[in-house]
């Protein structure tokens, strides 16, 4: 028979020695699992400004195409600056700001509970001698987290390009948002009306064809989808509204 | 114990290793191990790594337990057994994200669930516990593979119906679709494993008389 004091040691040695062996594999794994992540990363940043790179080449590509990655507050002002592997201005680089993070400080900002100010990344993207910005988006969806990057051209106004991936939407239906079709539909859209005032894009149940909304601040949702389409709406609208007064101070002075 | 040594690939043995992926399969005689099977067939690049994984962790797992069965106290058995198939199953995991990022995001939550797979600790419990080594890596590889069969199985189907490829590749030619095919969205989605795997069962019962319960 066993002792209980057998039980107890053996029970104690055996969790030492798999915590030993899982954490030792842990860290021998980290730097290829967290290349994997980033590279996904500059991946989506790229694909969403219209440049396909497999994964394996995404960190060149990203180093080549963007000219510089920033960091602005919600008062619009560059906080940060990333040119050329060299942070110039502010204390991280942009690329490594967790959105998740910043999304939570701005509510809590709205209630006054926040230690500091939510800082905004943003990556300008010089294709072709054109210039593009794009904004990182984070959201949910139904199941658990949606996000993803927009694109847009010069004027900070017009949509170049989207990417949306998610973590576990229904396949078939919401989980069409990482499709092409999907995101090509926003290509060309507008997040600003005539008057100037910011109104995002919009994901419309339902057709925008059969709504009152101008077609030129929507594109059709997936049918099936519509909470993964409602959080695609909710994501675009909280991400892109942090960078109004950024375009107001600077994209429209400038034309 | 037997004073001559039992050959490594005696009949026996032989037979652990192929009875699970007919007679004795753990999915459609069994009926373990099912939500997964459900889960990670729409494609089969997929369903190979996960029936990769499980064999990984059912034939070293097996093993593990199978050298520590003396050592190990029956009323702490299920504790350490536990204890073995997680360690394995977040290493597999780890490894996975690693390596073959892509198919890992596509499994998602499903590899950290090969923990709750009835096969894993059915085996360690009526197996392992009471067997060599030997036997017990070959009635793992067998029954993971009984259990990988059907996924690669359902996998194929589900994937040449629902998105007109196999194994990535398409295979529906384009002119099928001009004159109007489409492919079957329904197999996409969950219910459709449930209906194939029946489907299975079903082939198989009429083939094997003797599994046909009163």
């Amino acid at each position: 028979m066993f002792s209980n004091r057998y039980i107890y040691i053996y029970a104690s040695v055996m969790v030492i020695i798999v915590a030993a062996a899982l954490s030792t594999a842990s860290e021998l794994l980290k730097p290829y699992q967290n290349k994997n992540i980033e590279n996904e990363k500059f991946q989506g940043i790229l694909s969403a400004a219209e440049v396909d790179v497999p994964r394996s080449q995404a960190n060149e590509a990203f180093e080549e195409y963007i000219v510089e990655e920033l960091a602005i507050n919600s008062e619009g002002d560059v906080v940060c600056r990333y040119v050329d592997g060299k942070l110039i201005e502010g204390d991280v680089r942009p690329f490594n700001i967790v959105l998740k993070d910043e999304l939570k400080l701005k509510k809590d900002f709205k209630y006054g509970k926040a230690k500091r100010n939510p800082k905004w990344p943003l990556y300008i993207m010089d294709i072709g001698g054109e210039l593009k910005y794009v904004v990182p988006l984070q959201g949910v969806g139904l199941w658990g987290a949606i996000w993803g990057n927009i694109a847009f051209d010069s004027d900070f106004n017009t949509v170049a390009g989207t990417s949306f991936d998610h973590k576990s939407e229904t396949p078939g239906l919401g989980a069409e948002i990482n499709t092409k079709e999907f995101q090509n539909q926003f290509k060309g859209k507008q997040i600003f009306d005539q008057n100037g005032n910011f109104v995002s894009v919009s994901v419309v149940k339902g057709g925008v064809a059969n709504s009152a909304i101008n077609p030129i601040h929507g594109v059709d949702a997936v049918s099936g989808g519509t909470i993964t389409s409602n959080g695609t709406s909710e994501m675009l609208k909280d991400c892109i509204e942090n960078y109004v007064s950024y375009i107001k101070k600077n994209i429209n002075n400038n034309e | 114990m037997s004073s001559t040594r039992e050959p490594l690939f005696s009949s026996k043995n032989i037979k652990l290793l192929t009875t699970p992926l007919g007679r004795e399969n753990p999915i459609t005689v069994q009926v373990l191990g099912i939500c997964s099977a459900l889960a990670v067939t729409v494609k089969m690049q997929p369903a190979f790594v996960m029936a990769v994984s499980v064999i990984a962790v059912l034939a070293v797992g097996n093993v593990v337990i199978s050298l520590l069965r003396k050592t190990i106290a029956p009323r702490i058995r299920i504790i350490v057994q536990l204890v073995v198939a997680a360690a394995l199953v977040i290493l597999v995991d780890q490894i996975l994200k690693a390596f073959v990022y892509d198919i890992s995001k596509q499994l998602s939550v499903f590899v950290g669930l090969i923990i709750t797979n009835c096969i894993i600790m059915g085996r360690f419990e009526a197996f392992s516990m009471s067997n060599k080594p030997w036997p017990s890596f070959l009635d793992g590889i067998g029954n993971a593979s009984g259990y990988g069969l059907i996924l690669i199985v359902v996998a194929f189907f589900r994937e040449l119906l629902g998105s007109g490829t196999i194994w990535g590749y398409p295979v529906i030619p384009q002119f099928l679709y001009d004159i109007g095919y489409k492919d079957n969205g329904l197999m996409i989605l969950p219910p459709m494993a449930l209906i194939v795997v029946g489907t299975i069962i079903w082939v198989q019962r009429a083939k094997v008389k003797e599994l046909i319960e009163d």
